[in-house]
């Protein structure tokens, strides 16, 4: 732990809003707060929340960086505030919603409505009318290496913040972003899934999927769970394009 | 006011949760689910431990069966649990388990061969079968005879979490998120469903279904310091004891995990001493070996976590301005273990502390970590006073767990609870007697009864101040209801948290008055209700002369089955009380598979139940009998204890196994 020198003042600027509130607008207040040993913007909101303004929302739940709860704009940039220790940004912090997402309080977003509208629509599980489930038997045979590779894409931890950075989604809010593009190649992965190539086409080969992904970037960098989005939305493209000329 | 009807209403979104809700839907009756958050941010996310259950794949579980793993439960518990239950949970997790596997859960899998491990500190080969190869594979936990705990990397409850709610999604589970039960509806002895608050718009709806069932977790954030998530608030529990007739179980039964970073709470996983990492204290010095020669890091955690704060007590503890830790050293299992194998570990010691534990160690202490207590049930599920309500998961006391529960043995609990309560609810729902006889005018008492209560919570002047009485009560339960207890602390508190929970009742919301989205009105409602809960725990602590798993009373070192063989029952019958009532159940010697021995932690102490002995005698009279006639493992546990017929039919039949029966 770091040596004992006069603390810093740490001046948070957050952007405000009750949308249930007629007469509000969207503002920025500052609140100071004295920094401390070992600080993350969790305890800095909670400090600010319990001892000067307690109407202030936001959601934490795990405060852990493992739930995907607290996404938000830091500086700008999309990330988990539980996990953000103050020591390593500047005094002066500006703190904002997500955008693209529906707006509830102050910092806090309904991502949970868009996650389960991407599941559903993406059906993210396994898909198997063949086998029945034989819970006295052993159980079905995996190779080590692949049981791994799929829990790399299962990491996702739904937080959105590869949507809040992804210039595509603001154009077109119906695609469905890297963390969708990451979910299919998860189960694509998956031997346990029995979908076809041609039925995840149905789902992703079109401007909603692969092919409205403009490979800027700006998901992988703020993805707080480092996915390899990129290399998994480049192989679904060149296996979606196979299976279009195949067609 | 808006009234909502479905057959079970399932409050609470985590593993135990959607379990219940998947297999309902399953058995054709609908099932809803409502949620503080989305069902996949549930505390649930945080297991990354891993999940036990007896496959046996690996070289290390070899070996392994139902018979041991129910062994390691029982001596686990301190002889609370109920060793039905504990026969019911360990015949199923082995086909909970392969239900994940066929659901997408990609568990850790055997990789035949050679491998190196680090097993107490010593560099050793092992060598997995060829026919295991592909299979899930386990790693070792505390307070486990073998390698039984099962994992996918170090993400295991997020795995399961994110296959059950994709498996409710498939099933189309109707799924309420961001509501909060705030009450539930009962008439005449029968609970109908619950009262809910959006917690975006303020909106309270009633949830009126034929049954309830809470799987809300626990209540570990009635203390100041806990690995638990902050949503963690012992909510559910209150809203049973607020029936006034359904019951708590054994409220004091509280455990804490021994290494928990300091100083923000977060847990670093027991896989981090199941794979070869010791505690050290400011001398460098490994102390456990000490203390525990056989176990050493992995006895029970409630073990090293006494052994831990003995050690500091001793002048040991390395000094912060957060108050004496230990550390946890897991240098030598080396960069590329760590890497692969406890990620989760590795990033918490960066973001969190800013340091790497491939190089340094880790400073930990003991922390608030599980809930045993919780809203006592049959083996069924349901509550033993309310008709209709159900509970399970970390919420209940199904008694599994007994004063201690093992790592591994919690999330487990959870899916095969929720499997086999989702059977008992079905059943209830497809007889006769589930039909509903509420009177609508009730269902709108109820609706008021709340919306006055938030309303005096908006509009009183000159209140309290819900946050003070709440850090007070997190610091009492925190210094004097922790790991070491005593009358005199415990008498304290309880007198204390019983002034907390008066003033709680003229609690005002300074200047945040917003009736939608307020996070202020919520932790005013909250507070009210944690402070009951509260004080089950510190008051059944009180009254529990004696010490039991987790449960450690330095006046009453000895555990004393003569006269606390029982389960603690708290209940709140008038709204008006200020104290819980408590009541007793005896847990009865005669019918046990395993009768109590020493649980082989320290010297043993323990008091016997007088038909301790008797029973001894009967229990080896009858394996020395059948094994003479060449009687099966299952026929002689048939005879001791037989729990089968208890089962749903589909879940009876013998779980296959390696080496076994293959
Ligand atoms: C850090 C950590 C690591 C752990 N590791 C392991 C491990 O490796 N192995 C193991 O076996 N166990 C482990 N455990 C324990 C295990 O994770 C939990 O016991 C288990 O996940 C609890 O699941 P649950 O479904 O009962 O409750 P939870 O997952 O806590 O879910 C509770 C649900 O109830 C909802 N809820 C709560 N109150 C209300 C309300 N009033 N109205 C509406 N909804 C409500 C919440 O939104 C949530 O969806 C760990 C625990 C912690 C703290
Ligand atoms: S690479 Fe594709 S998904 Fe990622 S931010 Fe850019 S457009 Fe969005
Ligand atoms: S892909 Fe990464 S950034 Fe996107 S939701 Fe998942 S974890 Fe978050
Ligand atoms: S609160 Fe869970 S990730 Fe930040």
């Amino acid at each position: 732990m770091s040596q004992e020198i006069a603390p810093r003042l740490l001046k948070i600027d957050v952007l405000r809003f009750d949308p249930n509130d007629k007469n509000d607008f969207p503002h920025i207040e500052r609140f100071e707060v004295v920094e401390s040993d070992g600080m993350t913007l969790f305890i800095v909101l909670n400090e600010i929340r319990e001892h000067l303004d307690n109407s202030l929302m936001f959601d934490f739940v795990c405060r852990a960086g493992i739930c995907g709860s607290c996404s938000m704009l830091v500086n700008g940039r999309p990330t988990l505030a539980c996990r953000t220790l103050t020591s390593k940004l500047d005094a002066h912090i500006t703190l904002a919603p997500l955008p693209l997402f529906k707006l509830i309080k102050d910092l806090s977003i309904f991502t949970g409505e868009w996650m389960r509208y991407l599941n559903e629509h993406l059906e993210t599980w396994i898909h198997d009318k063949e086998s029945e489930i034989q819970y006295d038997k052993l159980e079905e045979r995996m190779e080590p290496s692949l049981a791994d590779e799929i829990y790399e894409l299962d990491r996702c931890v739904e937080c959105g913040c590869c949507v809040a950075g992804c210039g595509t989604i603001q154009m077109r809010p119906s695609f469905v972003g890297a963390v969708g593009l990451n979910k299919v190649a998860r189960y694509h992965l998956d031997p346990r899934d029995k979908r076809s190539d041609a039925e995840y086409y149905e789902l992703i080969g079109d401007e909603n999927g692969v092919f409205g992904c403009m490979t800027l970037l700006g998901c992988e960098d703020v993805c707080p769970k480092d996915l390899p989005l990129q290399s998994k939305i480049a192989y679904l493209r060149r296996m979606m394009l196979k299976t279009a000329i195949k067609n | 006011m808006k009234i909502i009807y479905t057959d079970v209403l399932i409050i609470g979104g985590g593993l135990a949760g959607l379990r219940v809700a998947t297999g309902v839907k399953e058995r054709g009756h609908d099932a809803l689910i409502i949620s503080l958050v989305p069902p996949k941010r549930s505390h649930s996310a945080a297991a990354q431990g891993g999940m036990q259950a007896s496959l046996a794949n690996s070289k290390m579980g070899e070996g392994d069966n139902e018979d041991v793993h129910f062994g390691d439960t029982i001596r686990g518990s301190d002889w609370g649990a109920d060793q039905e239950v504990a026969r019911m949970f360990v015949h199923c997790a082995p086909k909970a388990i392969r239900e994940l596997a066929h659901w997408g859960v990609p568990w850790s899998r055997v990789q035949k061969g050679d491998r190196t491990a680090i097993i107490n500190a010593q560099k050793v080969t092992i060598s997995e079968k060829e026919e295991a190869h592909g299979l899930i594979t386990a790693r070792d936990f505390g307070g486990t005879k073998k390698w039984r705990t099962c994992y996918t990397s170090d993400g295991t409850g997020h795995s399961m979490l994110y296959a059950m709610d994709n498996r409710a999604h498939e099933q189309e589970v109707e799924i309420h998120e961001r509501m909060e039960a705030i009450s539930l509806i009962t008439d005449e002895g029968r609970c109908y469903g619950a009262v809910a608050r959006n917690l975006m718009t303020g909106e309270l709806v009633a949830y009126v279904s034929k049954a309830t069932t809470v799987a809300t977790g626990g209540y570990g954030r009635i203390y100041s310091v806990s690995t638990n998530a902050i949503i963690c608030q012992g909510i559910g529990q209150a809203l049973a004891l607020e029936t006034g007739i359904a019951t708590l179980g054994n409220m004091e039964a509280v455990q804490f995990h021994p290494t928990a970073i300091v100083p923000v709470g977060i847990l670093t996983t027991e896989g981090c001493r199941g794979d070869g990492g010791l505690l050290l204290d400011k001398d460098g010095y490994r102390f456990m070996p000490d203390y525990e020669p056989d176990k050493k890091e992995l006895a029970s955690r409630d073990v090293v976590s006494r052994r831990m704060t003995e050690h500091m007590r001793k002048g040991k503890g390395v000094q912060s301005r957060y108050g004496d830790h230990l550390w946890l050293d897991i240098t030598n299992l080396g960069r590329e273990h760590i890497e692969k194998n406890l990620r989760e570990v590795k990033e918490i010691c960066e973001n969190f502390l800013g340091i790497d534990p491939a190089v340094s160690p880790i400073p930990v202490r003991p922390t608030q970590h599980y809930s045993m207590g919780g809203i006592r049930t049959k083996y069924t599920g349901e509550s033993q006073t309310l008709k209709g309500l159900y509970s399970c998961g970390e919420a209940a006391c199904w008694d599994l767990h007994g004063f201690n529960r093992l790592g591994g043995n919690s999330v487990s609990e959870t899916v095969v609870a929720g499997m086999l309560v989702a059977e008992y609810i079905s059943d209830f729902c497809d007889a006769p007697e589930s039909s509903m006889h509420i009177h609508s005018s009730k269902i709108e008492m109820a609706l008021k009864v709340e919306k006055e209560k938030l309303e005096a919570l908006l509009t009183k002047q000159n209140g309290e101040d819900a946050y003070v009485l709440r850090r007070r009560m997190e610091e009492i339960m925190m210094d004097k209801v922790g790991i070491f207890r005593n009358g005199k602390d415990l008498q304290e508190a309880v007198v204390e948290l019983e002034e907390l929970l008066k003033r709680s009742k003229n609690i005002e919301v300074f200047r945040s008055k917003s009736r939608a989205a307020n996070p202020a009105l919520v932790n005013a409602y909250r507070t009210q209700k944690m402070l009951k809960v509260a004080l089950t725990v510190a008051y059944g602590a009180l009254l529990r002369e004696e010490s039991r798993g987790a449960h450690s009373r330095e006046d009453f070192p000895a555990r004393d089955d003569e006269n606390w063989l029982k389960r603690t029952l708290t209940s709140w019958p008038d709204a008006n009380q200020t104290m819980p009532t408590v009541s007793y159940e005896e847990i009865s010697v005669a019918n046990m598979e395993l009768p109590p021995g020493f649980r082989g932690y320290g010297k043993d102490l323990t008091q016997h139940h007088h038909e301790t002995q008797m029973r001894e005698a009967v229990v080896k009279a009858v394996q020395e009998k059948l094994i003479q006639e060449g009687a099966s493992r299952f026929e002689i546990q048939n005879a001791l204890m037989p729990y089968l017929d208890k089962l749903p039919k589909k879940y009876r039949n013998i779980n296959e196994r390696l080496g076994e029966n293959i």
